[in-house]
């Protein structure tokens, strides 16, 4: 399906378009509330990236992280305009009107830029899990999120092979970056784990063969991240897991902030047209 | 048959100095013709030194512009603005890198230029000065800064040397989008809400004056522009792209419901252009000085963005070193 | 977007914010940075098309300057195939030489089909 399309039907919805489960049997609240713990993923990591445009590293890196920004923030726009066409709401709506408790994005998408380093960690290990994720779900019988799907895992290879390069730099090159990668795969690394956790809204959709089962992808996860870490001379932590809480309405301590930011205009002219 | 580079430092060698007398006219016969000037032709010193202060000066200014915009991609007031916003910002770095790229052509490395900029001894467009307290600056700044900046450059297309006018050619294509989107911000400001158009206002009668100063001054007080012109880098005066500017912008101004903040402003039978109001030219100046809202901050802000990179920048190298001599260690290898 | 592009609004003389022309110079380190290489970017815009000079990037090894050039040269669909090859790597004849290479080509007008003129009007050629 081509962009326009999977836009198109995103917008038009299963009321008037051909969507899209298989089965009655699901409920579309379900599909919504899936598509928006993709969609806000996608939608706090695109903001975090649009904090970094002017203060690259180097001016074509400036480019290249506004370019994965840009995926993201289009990967989350027909993810927010579908689950809003099943549920009556636009984009903006979504995005601009809901509270952090209403947000369900998993808590490692929420943490503050950082440096550079944080910055790539965190890519590495989203767009990792993304690539996963995406290209199973390019097979969903949703074809709306199929459709969606079929468009990002391009992008998130392309998010995962630059995340890669810059690991291996950072990683094997000065004392002074590689200590900075350690601590920013240190710090992150609590919070991977919430992403392949499965729920039983999850589970419905993927018996339905809608949704991944997120607790599948870890396997595959670990099998793409360790050789990078190895290859990169990291050292890939040993600690507890936090105990997240994004996708069920216990949002990162960090994600108010980042509202409040984001949305601070739209919500002086409720209502307004931009 | 030389091994310098097509677009690095020419070698020191009299000949790319026009000073011979056979190379200054040949110089002087291809700017006659119209012909363009490429990086490793003879040419005077002040040509190539004019070209490299020009071109840094246009680098810099599309660098320090993201700014003023990159202050509203967090709070975009929706999703669609938000990526637009960001595109158009990272198309001003894009169009920084092009021009420092023609930039490098003439001998002088991307590094200087940044040093410069970062030392405060080279300059930017004085109009990233200003601040962007609103949103309907986005519009502003797209209708009247990028559609006085256009008014600009596609006369550059045409400019004498070779890189620059190419560079110019791409930058002309990619930015016409910039001024439309502009325009679609404020129009729709402008019929929205009351506040929303007065928001619209407010921010074209901050910006009107301002851009109209892009232009630089009056042509009785530009010290460069005779110059410029006989070697066609530059094509038009600057009050004749300065009239052609305001000419463009009246209409324009209808369609958008706003009103033009110069009392001056009327058409003038005669001439068949509009007469326009005295620019202020002493705050034109104090913001040259340093004494605009934002000097300073522009200037930490790119300091800091380049301070702040510069581990990750020895990291790279760092790292592209230890594969060279990885390369260079399995070569030796296989060749014994 | 630039403001100085007509070479108007920025005129010589000092610095525009504030520092009197670079006394400090707090962008660099008591060591200078060794910068990143400079490479020329040819691009082919379709398939069917030779690669075309496109312009030059800083990148720090081979697969950056790919990456780069990807984001900075394609952004609007412009590619389908990058090359990138380091500008110090890169030969270039000298101008100095344009006469001795280029001239003798000028006057071999029997390279060109309009030179022979006796098969006009003859089907087939």
């Amino acid at each position: 399906m081509t962009e326009q399309a999977v836009t198109q039907q995103a917008a038009n919805g299963p009321a008037t378009g051909t969507t899209s489960s298989p089965s009655s049997a699901v409920d579309r609240r379900d599909i919504a509330e899936y598509a928006l713990r993709l969609g806000d993923d996608a939608l706090v990591l695109a903001q975090r990236m649009g904090e970094w445009v002017s203060h690259a590293p180097e001016l074509e890196e400036d480019v290249a992280l506004t370019n994965i920004g840009l995926d993201l923030l289009g990967q989350a726009r027909a993810l927010l305009g579908y689950a809003g066409s099943l549920t009556g709401r636009t984009e903006d709506e979504l995005a601009y009107f809901r509270s952090d408790l209403e947000f369900r994005c998993a808590h490692l998408m929420c943490l503050p830029r950082g440096d550079f380093a944080a910055t790539i960690g965190r890519m590495l290990v989203v767009a990792a899990y993304q690539w996963e994720l995406y290209e199973r779900l390019s097979e969903s019988a949703d074809e709306t999120l199929a459709g969606i799907a079929k468009k990002a895992v391009k992008e998130v290879a392309y998010h995962l092979e630059h995340a890669r390069m810059w690991t291996l730099r950072l990683g094997d090159g000065t004392d002074e970056s590689h200590r900075r990668i350690q601590v920013a795969i240190d710090d992150l690394w609590p919070l991977v784990d919430e992403l392949f956790r499965t729920d039983d809204l999850e589970q419905r959709l993927a018996t339905a063969g809608i949704a991944v089962d997120s607790s599948a992808l870890r396997g595959p996860f670990d099998a793409v991240i360790d050789p990078i870490l190895a290859e990169a001379t990291l050292t890939r932590p040993d600690v507890p897991a936090a105990a997240g809480g994004g996708r069920h309405g216990r949002p990162s301590e960090h994600l108010g902030h980042l509202l409040a930011e984001m949305q601070v205009l739209a919500r002086q002219f409720p209502g307004a047209s931009w | 048959m030389e091994s310098t580079t097509p677009t690095g430092a020419p070698a020191v060698d009299p000949a790319h100095d026009a000073s011979s007398d056979a190379a200054s006219a040949e110089f002087d016969a291809v700017i006659a013709a119209d012909g363009r000037i490429e990086p490793r032709d003879a040419m005077p010193d002040a040509y190539r030194k004019t070209l490299v202060r020009q071109m840094s000066q246009h680098a810099n200014s599309e660098i320090i512009g993201m700014q003023p915009e990159g202050n509203w991609i967090t709070r975009a007031p929706s999703l669609m603005r938000k990526a637009i916003l960001m595109a158009k910002v990272q198309d001003e770095a894009g169009h920084g890198l092009y021009l420092y790229s023609a930039a490098e052509t003439l001998g002088t490395s991307r590094a200087e230029m940044t040093d410069a900029l970062l030392a405060g001894t080279a300059r930017y467009s004085s109009i990233f000065n200003y601040p962007t307290p609103t949103w309907a600056d986005m519009g502003a700044i797209g209708w009247l800064v990028d559609g006085a900046a256009i008014v600009n450059q596609v006369p550059l297309c045409r400019c004498s040397y070779g890189p620059y006018a190419r560079a110019m050619v791409r930058i002309c294509k990619e930015e016409s989008f910039h001024q439309r989107q502009g325009f679609e911000i404020l129009l729709t400001l402008s019929r929205g809400t009351a506040a929303q158009h007065e928001m619209a206002q407010d921010a074209v009668n901050r910006w009107y004056a301002p851009s109209l100063m892009m232009f630089g001054p009056p042509d009785a007080d530009s010290s460069h522009s005779a110059q410029s012109m006989a070697w066609k880098i530059k094509r038009f005066s600057n009050d004749e792209l300065r009239q052609r500017f305001v000419d463009m912008l009246v209409p324009q101004a209808e369609a958008l419901g706003l009103t033009l903040p110069d009392e001056g402003l009327r058409w003038n039978e005669q001439r068949g252009h509009y007469d326009y109001g005295e620019l202020d030219w002493a705050e034109f100046k104090a913001v040259l000085r340093g004494e605009g809202q934002c000097n300073a901050q522009r200037l930490t802000h790119r300091r800091r963005a380049h301070e702040d990179g510069a581990w990750v920048r020895a990291a790279a190298s760092a790292y592209a070193a230890k594969q060279a001599a990885k390369d260079d260690a399995r070569q030796e290898v296989s060749a014994a | 977007m630039s403001g100085s592009a007509g070479g108007g609004a920025a005129v010589d003389g000092t610095a525009g914010a504030g520092s009197a022309g670079g006394s400090a110079d707090p962008g660099r380190s008591a060591v200078p940075e060794k910068a990143w290489p400079l490479w020329e970017v040819f691009i082919r815009p379709s398939r069917g098309l030779s690669h075309t000079h496109a312009g030059s990037l800083h990148a720090a090894d081979a697969t950056m300057a790919i990456a780069n050039a990807r984001d900075l040269y394609t952004r609007r669909a412009e590619g389908v195939s990058i090359w990138v090859v380091r500008s110090a790597d890169l030969v270039a004849s000298s101008p100095d030489e344009k006469d001795a290479l280029f001239d003798p080509a000028g006057d071999k007008i029997y390279r060109y089909p309009t030179f022979f003129t006796a098969s006009e009007g003859v089907p087939g050629l």
